[in-house]
């Protein structure tokens, strides 16, 4: 695991910079200490305590609280695949369960070598595109059983996979790193809204209907 | 038929629109010298005349929001977007940060500038890296570009807007919670009143709103109160970023002005989606407003309508459910979910939730009883209105509303587990099965 650094330390004030009250950075600074070490260590609440004047209980109850934060090593890579009603019952479930049965993982468990974190989640604000999955919370639309296994063994390969909607994959610290420190240069990926997104208005434009124009007594 | 009326969505096809330079191309950034050559309270009133509706579920009315923030107090002001999207159901907000972020940080600016705020959070949950990324990056380019900071446009105006991203909490999607984890702690509701718009982040006066009510500003400065009112209603008016998902032949992002039907919007998507080609059961916005059925097809998606018809329009974003779902199944996997996301804060919620999860399971494996039905309906009884916020209120909806319209399965479901009535493979959107 790699240790806390100065370098790090400087990260956390930055993002203070952000905030009027230090407190409130305390959520993306905890995505730094992870984005560095990999899970939510007693060595990143003591740092996150420190350069927040918090008490570490206090910093516990915070990072307790969110499901993001993780306190045992996530791996490489961590994999979502939502099982909320919609996109369970439409095929997550199935896919759920082929990828857990790949890995040999339940949900919040890793792969027997620590690749590889499984955990089913929540609403990903993506039901147009179900069933969903996510690597290192990155969208990976539209999934079958089969496809989300062959994404796994490609990772597992070392081979490129890319976002259905934003960059190639790269790994989970790196992700945490953009919560904290979000303008990453990879905004561009992905490119314009896909199919999906785009489907009322390739209707509207196949049917040539659009919005009234502004009137002439318009503000 | 009540036509497609593409306005925030009207340029997402273009390759670059969600750069500065794509957005101001297709008349993007032409609103904010107009707002800024306004007296902050002439663009109050205007929104209030148009009479937008909050988008993110509640539907409360934005101007009048706007105005209950105390003018001249001396206090600085805040406003917050909340783009913590995680309703199940609800998939527009993200959409239109990845789509349309300049269109939604206009909005911020002449927004924050309405309400005399100088500095502005936009709170993402932190699952959406891309969406983050793509608001990060608008908020950059507005800034070099002399949109956002000091002295906006020479009209004196100073803002700063800061991106926050969340960390996995459907909690914070409650506006007092959503202020509460602003602020650093754990994201749990605070009592109300005092209000946000007196007592918000930091318990100065606060305005939150959501990501697509602020991204309608733009459209309303620019194009003037009558023209916002030839959409929708009296009570509704404009036009929403409506997302259909489930059984549906398109699903999708589908703008529209609000009172459009149910019917349309499925034409629209080509149609149910399997089964036997029929709508079981909808739902207009989200898993925390009662669901529909397909007698319901025809009635207007307003606020008003949808009240009248026993639910809410919520977000917006319906959900569609053919022949081969279970009610049961759908039930208990939705209150699994407010089980997950309860924040523990209040007894009622926080312990009914995990009750009635347990009694649905039954039901589920064909084990539910009689009394169970009785027991769960005291359930959701004991925690409606008894709990600081919707949460609750929410996770007490799905079980009502599915005895309303289908008694019998939940009947059906005392002696016969609900996978061999309804086999799930039947559902899938594949139909492969698991690679061996």
């Amino acid at each position: 695991m790699n240790p806390l650094t100065e370098q790090t330390r400087a990260s956390m004030a930055e993002i203070i910079h952000r905030y009027p009250h230090k407190r409130s950075a305390i959520m993306p600074i905890l995505h730094l200490a992870q984005s560095v070490q990999d899970e939510i260590t007693p060595e990143g609440i003591a740092m996150v305590a420190e350069v927040l004047d918090l008490t570490t209980a206090e910093v516990n109850a915070v990072a307790t609280f969110y499901t993001m934060y993780k306190r045992s090593p996530v791996g490489k890579h961590h994999i979502g695949i939502c099982t909320n009603t919609l996109c369970a019952l439409l095929g997550g479930d199935a896919v759920y369960d082929a990828v857990s049965e790949r890995l040999g993982a339940g949900h919040n468990q890793t792969d027997v070598d620590g690749t590889f974190w499984l955990e089913r989640i929540e609403c990903q604000a993506a039901c147009t595109h179900a069933p969903v999955m996510t690597v290192d919370w990155e969208f990976m639309d539209c999934q079958t059983p089969a496809s989300a296994v062959e994404v796994i063994d490609r990772l597992a390969r070392g081979e490129m996979v890319v976002s259905t909607r934003g960059p190639a994959i790269r790994d989970f610290q790196a992700t945490e790193h953009t919560l904290a420190f979000p303008d990453d240069g990879l905004a561009g990926e992905g490119g314009e809204a896909d199919a999906i997104m785009l489907a009322g208005l390739t209707v509207a434009n196949q049917r040539g209907m659009s919005a009234p124009p502004a009137t002439a007594q318009g503000a | 038929m009540t036509p497609l009326t593409p306005v925030i969505t009207a340029h997402w096809d273009v390759p670059d629109y969600f750069t500065l330079e794509g957005y101001k191309r297709h008349d993007g950034y032409r609103a904010l010298p107009k707002a800024l050559a306004m007296d902050p309270d002439s663009i109050i009133a205007q929104v209030k005349d148009t009479g937008l509706r909050g988008r993110g579920g509640a539907g409360f009315p934005t101007g009048l929001k706007w105005s209950f923030v105390p003018q001249n107090d001396g206090k600085p002001h805040y406003l917050v977007v909340n783009a913590d999207e995680s309703e199940p159901g609800a998939c527009k907000d993200v959409p239109i940060m990845m789509a349309n972020p300049h269109a939604l940080l206009e909005g911020v600016i002449i927004s924050s500038y309405a309400i005399r705020a100088h500095h502005t959070f936009i709170y993402i949950r932190g699952e959406v890296p891309q969406a983050i990324r793509r608001v990060a990056s608008a908020v950059r380019e507005a800034e070099q570009a002399g949109l956002i900071g000091d002295n906006i446009q020479g009209s004196g105006y100073n803002l700063r807007v800061t991106v926050h991203s969340g960390a996995g909490a459907y909690i914070c999607g409650e506006e007092t919670a959503l202020l509460d984890s602003l602020e650093g702690r754990r994201g749990q509701p605070r009592l109300k009143p005092p209000f946000p718009a007196t007592h918000g982040l930091y318990a100065d006066p606060t305005v939150v709103n959501n990501v697509e009510t602020i991204a309608n500003i733009p459209w309303i400065v620019n194009n003037g109160v009558e023209w916002f009112r030839q959409f929708g209603t009296e009570k509704s008016p404009g036009f929403k970023v409506f997302a259909v998902s489930g059984h549906v032949n398109r699903p999708g992002i589908y703008e529209a002005p609000l009172g459009i039907t149910m019917r349309e919007l499925l034409d629209y998507a080509g149609g149910v989606r399997g089964g036997d080609g029929t709508v079981k059961f909808w739902i207009p916005g989200g898993s925390s407003v009662p669901m529909l059925t397909a007698d319901h097809l025809d009635t207007p998606l307003t606020y008003e309508a949808m009240a009248e018809a026993g639910t809410m329009l919520g977000t917006g974003t319906p959900m569609v459910f053919n022949s081969t779902i279970s009610v049961v199944k759908a039930v208990t996997r939705w209150l699994e979910f407010y089980k997950h996301e309860s924040c523990g804060k209040c007894t009622p919620c926080r312990e009914g939730t995990y009750w009635i999860t347990g009694v649905l399971d039954r039901f589920e494996h064909g084990a539910g009883t009689d009394p169970d039905m009785k027991l769960l309906e005291d359930l959701c009884a004991n925690i409606t209105g008894r709990s600081f916020c919707a949460l609750g209120d929410a996770a007490a909806t799905p079980y009502p509303a599915a005895m309303k319209y289908f008694r019998d399965e939940f009947e059906a479901a005392t002696h016969t587990p609900v996978d061999e009535t309804y086999p799930s493979a039947a559902s899938y959107l594949f139909t492969e099965l698991a690679p061996r």
